[in-house]
């Protein structure tokens, strides 16, 4: 369905190919998850489907590629709406109309198809996805499962044998990519469509896929493979592989269920330790005693009439590192907007190092507390790497050169002249890190960490974080990544519809959660494990 | 067509009526508004368009712009207001209060600042302001009734490509105020003042950089999913359409001209101009058939937009002609300053553009009858709130 022939893409003023001397066939049918760091060439790959790339990019492609026995050469994006449908990454930015049911129709009127046809069709579509509750809805109005659904309904009405997505679920909690994924694996079982798919969160993708492609990057060849192949060599992998690895199960689960069918025999080895280990794993927190860092009081925050914050009451100290979760709208963002004055409770309060949040301006806010966006290039304003290290100095009234330091520590490497844009995600979160830190804030929060991280740089930020909070700092972190969660998180706190549902240790809140369980928890359930660092620790002193 | 389908009233399947008829709706109060400076008058018009506008505005983002256009119109009144008081305009005699005036040097003679504020020059600034505002209103009312995305939806194929420029153009505006706010926000977060004229200057860059990301992942989106696919045209037939567009834009531009210009013979302009808005719609229409467009689910005109259009022009209609034949009744009196009367005839057609509040069919997802208007539509996403 999809053939790549010795293809080499460059781009104009690149020395170097991003993609060289690449063969690839997708036969019909198949799901492939394309995997591979930030700037390795992933999205170049997908974007070549469709002829995006070049026609749409400029560069160079050296070679063919062909699908559906049309070649790219000769069709440019729009003459090959029909048989390939591209998911953007952001389904927001690829809106073209502002309802449910015309963006569906676009597609189709584009092409030309009949109005009889675009009727059914529509109606069809709406079926599939689960989307006929929405269809007279504005597309602003839906959350981010949502407009995921319609992302891929609006090129699925077309009927394109091929569909490619480019991390649909990244930026999703982890109920709403369920709800995705579980469509997509619709699409590939009952019409045959053939999915092009890349993904970070491998935990969420693995197991539907049939193959995996690894883009190494640099111009390095790609790596293919039936997922548990490529997974048993891979060097970093999700939690449940890692587990099985550990474990020397054979085959190599990839799923929560195949591995929960072979941790038997793992599960009456750990029994012993489950109560030790518990206990362990926690006393490493450094909780500095004295007054909360941080405390949210009965905290209403309204936005116009949307109550984001109905009462929620939040307290962390120094040393602790709280993950904030919930479902997409919970008012986790709303909660760190309020610690840093963003949002002014109507009742209640928010107080950061024992000063109402909502006055803090200038110095006094960023010598208290810190906050990174969700996008942490919003944080960023200059041109170079250098400029934007020495005005963090100046705004922090901090020593020059002291940002600089903070970098180096965090991601070494990264040179003065780059602009941030170029940067890789986590060098980028890494910058943005650096600029908060400067001027010395005892709290730091962090909305959505690792989105668009890989396991790599999630590795770094975890290790990061949990220095941060060994220095006595306060870290408070949104987020939908279990994981993480589970990884670095002392304390989880649970939103629900602006008020906290539950507030404990980590092992606690997060275990037995259906939807917040990290994958070794879900294996290892009811014993309280929540990583394979712990479950190997206590093999290793056992 | 049958009459359930297309019926009138909230009984009616709720559907979109259709963005023209609105929007003549709209413009034919606003012809009604600008033909007078009755106060009572203008404020029949705006409580019409306002109540029809409470009745059938669907839950949706462009909806929602309605109360901005009342505020701006309260704006205009005011500046209108201050400039009479500041200004002057020396009309009247009933003086209320003298401001200390301000000589002013030779150059700027006719021009007071300061000085006597009359009641009648202030009345007139009132009802001049308030023909504005009443125009701000019909223009928003239009505005939150009819998608603008389905007005430009209806025009025809060869300017399709135009009005697919001008939604983007709307949908982006929205987008950079979130923009301009997220700036701010990063600007804040850093220590650096959000405010003031250093701060606006810092966040133009960051919120341009932003758009111009935007522009081209939208137009790669569309450029995936066939936007400007074309069918075959022959070769005869371009040459033709082409050289239609080109011999019209001339034919326009040399009337345009002519009107202008005094030396010209006056009986050439309107031909020449007629002949060239003719030539260019044909070159318009013939480049039409290139596209291969279709439309999904076009909106019918039906007795209900009848109606509702059709009020529209008949309340301008009678306002005009009123003001041809009684234009004392149009105008409110403010020297000496007296209590206005409602011109009745202009009225009662007023009152009858209120018709479109009960005839006109619901926007679909807005079921008055079950009471039940999707709360869900107004959750704001949590992207937005941060």
């Amino acid at each position: 369905m999809i053939r790549f022939d010795d293809v080499t893409v460059t781009y104009d003023g690149a020395a170097a190919p991003v993609l060289s001397h690449v063969d690839l066939h997708v036969p019909e049918g198949e799901l492939v998850l394309v995997v591979g760091r930030t700037g390795s060439g992933k999205s170049t790959l997908l974007r070549c489907v469709n002829g995006l790339v070049p026609h749409f990019t400029g560069g160079t492609l050296r070679g063919r590629v062909t699908v559906a026995g049309r070649d790219t050469r000769t069709h440019p994006p729009r003459e090959l709406a029909d048989v390939v449908g591209v998911v953007p990454q952001d389904p927001l930015s690829g809106f073209v109309t502002d309802l449910v049911e015309d963006e569906l129709a676009y597609g189709m009127e584009s092409i030309g198809l009949a109005p009889d046809v675009m009727r059914r069709r529509v109606e069809e579509t709406l079926d599939l996805l689960g989307l006929a509750d929405l269809r007279h809805r504005p597309l602003l109005s839906l959350s981010g499962g949502q407009r995921q659904r319609v992302a891929i309904g609006a090129v699925l009405t077309t009927h394109p044998q091929v569909l490619v997505l480019d991390e649909p679920t990244s930026a999703l909690d982890p109920g709403a990519a369920e709800e995705v994924l579980a469509a997509l694996q619709r699409l590939v079982h009952d019409l045959g469509v053939t999915v092009l798919l890349a993904e970070h969160r491998l935990e969420r993708v693995v197991q539907y896929a049939d193959r995996v492609v690894v883009v190494p990057g640099a111009g390095e060849p790609l790596v293919v493979g039936t997922p548990a192949e490529v997974m048993a060599h891979a060097p970093v992998a999700p939690p449940v592989v890692e587990l099985g690895r550990l474990a020397g199960w054979s085959p190599l689960p990839l799923s929560v269920r195949d591995a929960r069918r072979a941790a038997g025999p793992l599960r009456e080895r750990l029994e012993p330790l489950a109560h030790d280990a518990a206990l362990r794993a926690r006393s490493s927190m450094h909780v500095v005693d004295g007054e909360p860092a941080v405390v949210v009081e009965d905290a209403v925050v309204r936005h116009g009439g949307v109550v984001a914050l109905r009462g929620a009451t939040v307290a962390a100290d120094r040393g602790e590192i709280v993950a904030v979760m919930g479902r997409n709208g919970a008012g986790k963002s709303t909660l760190l907007g309020s610690l840093v004055g963003l949002h002014t409770p109507s009742s209640g309060s928010a107080t950061v190092c024992g000063v109402p949040a909502s006055g803090l301006r200038g110095r006094d806010l960023v010598s208290r507390v810190g906050l990174v966006p969700q996008e942490p290039t919003d944080l960023l304003v200059a041109d170079r790497v250098a400029d934007e290290l020495a005005s963090a100095d100046r705004d922090a009234g901090a020593a020059p050169g002291s940002s600089r330091t903070i970098l180096d520590s965090l991601a070494p490497g990264i040179h003065d002249d780059i602009h941030p844009r170029d940067l890789s995600e986590g060098q980028r979160l890494a910058l943005a890190l650096a600029v908060v830190l400067a001027s010395d804030p005892p709290v730091l929060l962090l909305d959505e960490p690792t989105r668009g991280l890989d396991y790599a740089a999630k590795k770094r930020l975890v290790a990061t974080l949990r220095r941060l909070a060994e220095q006595g700092r306060c870290v408070v972190l949104a987020t939908h990544d279990v994981e993480l969660a589970a990884e670095v998180a002392t304390r989880v706190v649970v939103l629900a519809d602006g008020e906290v549902v539950a507030d404990g240790p980590a092992t606690e809140v997060v275990v037995g959660s259906p939807m917040f369980a990290p994958q070794v928890s879900k294996v290892l359930a009811p014993q309280p494990w929540l990583t394979v660092a712990e479950v190997a620790a206590a093999l290793a002193a056992s | 067509m049958s009459s359930v389908k297309h019926g009138l009233g909230a009984s009616a399947v709720p559907r979109w009526l259709h963005p023209l008829a609105w929007w003549a709706w709209a413009l034919g109060l606003a012809v009604v508004v600008s033909r007078t400076t009755n106060p009572l008058l203008i404020g029949l018009v705006v409580a019409v368009a306002g109540w029809v506008v409470a009745r059938r505005r669907p839950d949706a983002p462009w909806a929602r712009s309605y109360a901005v256009f009342l505020k701006l119109g309260l704006v205009v009144i005011a500046i209108r207001v201050a400039f009479t008081v500041v200004l002057g305009s020396g009309f009247g005699s009933t003086v209320l209060v003298t401001l200390p005036s301000l000589p002013l040097p030779g150059w700027a003679a006719g021009v007071s600042l300061g000085g006597p504020v009359t009641a009648e020059e202030l009345l007139l600034a009132v009802y001049q302001g308030m023909v504005l505002a009443a125009l701000l209103a019909c223009v928003g009312a239009a505005n939150s009734l009819a998608s603008p995305a389905r007005l430009l939806a209806s025009v025809p194929a060869a300017l399709y490509e135009v009005g697919v420029a001008v939604v983007v153009a709307m949908t982006f505006a929205p987008q950079l105020v979130q923009d301009v706010g997220r700036v701010r926000t990063a600007r804040r977060l850093r220590g650096r003042p959000d405010t003031g004229l250093k701060a606006l200057a810092g966040s133009v860059m960051p919120v341009l950089e932003g758009a111009l990301e935007r522009a081209v992942d939208l137009a790669a989106a569309m450029d995936s999913r066939g936007y400007g696919r074309v069918g075959p045209m022959s070769t005869a037939l371009r040459r033709t359409s082409g050289g239609l567009l080109l011999l019209g834009m001339l034919g326009i531009c040399a009337g345009v001209y002519a009107l202008v210009d005094s030396g010209t013979p006056g009986g050439i302009a309107l031909p020449l101009l007629a002949t060239g808005v003719a030539a260019a719609t044909v070159g318009v229409l013939l480049s039409g058939r290139r596209s291969i467009r279709t439309r999904y689910r076009p909106d019918p005109w039906a007795l209900p937009e009848w109606i509702v259009a059709g009020t529209g022009v008949l309340a301008a209609a009678v306002a005009i002609a009123v003001s041809a034949t009684d234009p004392a009744a149009l105008v409110g009196q403010v020297s000496p300053p007296a209590w206005p009367q409602l011109p009745l005839l202009p009225a009662a057609a007023v009152l009858l553009a209120a018709l479109p509040g009960v005839v006109a069919p619901l926007p679909p997802g807005m079921m008055s009858t079950r009471g039940t208007a999707p709360a869900a539509g107004r959750r704001a996403p949590e992207e937005v709130a941060a």
